[in-house]
């Protein structure tokens, strides 16, 4: 029953949690650099004007591959929070985003096309870490399902401190912050518009976006369970922590300029090899 | 406030400016002016656009790219036209290759004068035409 419960929880707040996440980040953005910013809510505003607007469509298929996208991320992120296995759940969010990039290529925009280019790119420079976490928390824990790992006798994070810092080091791929906003930025002007998503209008668009607040809190869902353990008062403890790292990232992403791919899949790469690779080879020697 | 003026998005063309006003329009975004604090976000994508920005007036060669460029953007839709160039061609009117102010290529919405037009009168355009689009939107929404 808690189950049914925590599955419809996720999937009815999540993009509400995202939303206000994304508003926050962009009025602690505009104190960053001096700016009044918007309103918290503005979101929701926007989310609100994109379903109203007309919906210009370049091609049939396009609409059906981003709402495959919000599902299967849906879908991944109710695995995490119903205490699934976490592998399932990361091959689940890559196959989600494989739903994305076609979406943008679906088009012929040169634009939507590089975007989709880099997104996979990026991909290919987040993905090894996240395998290298599930194999961890297999290791720390004893088992790959979530339900198992919340009720660790201690934190797992005492294990993979690596994994943590350079999950935290990866995951401004995942929400799309600069350095690492090579494919689409949601920020004003980059140098190809607005990449993958330059031929998204209207609904397309917002769809797109609600997809994003469910990844947003999949992500840091991942960060809580680096946190929670046995003990009740982890749970608050794991949700600062989330929000600690949000932003952290937010901080990051005002004051560092994009990088080029390459120094996006050497930088990602050395990091996984480094934090997740070295502290999965001592988790392995120890356990 | 209407569905649709709560988060305008602006595109900005330049038709044949001289960069005055390109840099006005530039302005409205910096810490003092902060456009953004009325959920303004200045896109470059005609696809996620509701408003189009367009400075100095239009000639022979940036005439299909304003028409492209405004069929490309989903309805409802408004038009600022920035600095006098815009509005009627100003200095520039008699020349042999200059059509005019936009409103000869494509509808108008509001004007704002100027040369350059000033940050505070573009914010002013602005949120005249965010009026301008909740009211298309109800006639939009009259006629379905």
């Amino acid at each position: 029953m808690t189950r049914i419960l925590l599955i419809l929880g996720y999937l009815v707040l999540a993009p509400a949690a995202g939303a206000l996440l994304d508003g926050a980040d962009r009025v602690i953005s505009a104190r960053m650099q001096r700016r009044k910013g918007p309103s918290l809510l503005q979101p929701f505003y926007d989310l609100q004007k994109l379903f109203a607007k007309q919906m210009i469509a370049v091609n049939n298929v396009q609409m059906l591959l981003n709402l495959s996208y919000l599902v299967f991320l849906a879908i991944a992120g109710a695995m995490l929070f119903a205490g699934q296995d976490i592998l399932m759940c990361m091959f689940i969010l890559s196959t989600a985003d494989m739903f994305l990039i076609m979406a943008a290529s679906s088009d012929s925009s040169p634009y939507a096309s590089l975007g989709a280019g880099r997104e996979m790119l990026q991909m290919m420079a987040y993905e090894p870490l996240t395998l290298i976490i599930a194999v961890g928390f297999y290791l720390t824990t004893g088992s790959s399902h979530v339900s198992d790992i919340v009720h660790a006798s201690s934190s797992a994070v005492w294990l993979m401190p690596g994994m943590f810092l350079g999950f935290i080091f990866t995951a401004a791929v995942k929400f799309r912050k600069s350095p690492f906003d090579l494919s689409t930025s949601h920020h004003a002007h980059q140098e190809m518009v607005k990449g993958l998503t330059t031929e998204m209008s209207g609904p397309t668009l917002a769809i797109m976006n609600i997809a994003e607040y469910y990844e947003m809190i999949l992500i840091l869902g991942i960060f809580g369970l680096f946190i929670v353990n046995e003990n009740w008062w982890s749970w608050p403890l794991a949700v600062l922590v989330c929000l600690v790292i949000f932003f952290l990232e937010v901080l990051w992403d005002n004051a560092s300029a994009r990088v080029k791919w390459d120094l996006l899949l050497k930088g990602c790469w050395t990091v996984t090899l480094l934090a997740g690779g070295l502290n999965l080879l001592i988790l392995m020697l120890v356990r | 406030m209407g569905k649709m003026s709560r988060s305008p998005w602006l595109l900005h063309y330049d038709a044949s400016s001289c960069n005055g006003c390109d840099i006005e329009v530039l302005d409205c975004l910096t810490p003092k002016y902060d456009i953004e604090r009325f959920g303004i976000i200045n896109t470059g994508d005609p696809f996620q656009a509701d408003i189009l920005l367009i400075t100095g007036g239009v000639n022979s060669q940036t005439e299909p790219v304003v028409k492209q460029l405004y069929s490309q953007m989903p309805s409802p839709k408004v038009v600022v036209a920035v600095g006098i160039c815009a509005c009627t061609g100003g200095v520039f009117k008699e020349c042999y290759n200059i059509r005019g102010g936009i409103d000869t290529v494509i509808p108008v919405d509001v004007y704002v004068p100027g040369c350059a037009a000033r940050p505070e009168s573009i914010i002013d355009g602005v949120v005249k035409a965010v009026q301008i689009l909740d009211q298309k939107r109800a006639a939009q929404n009259q006629e379905a």
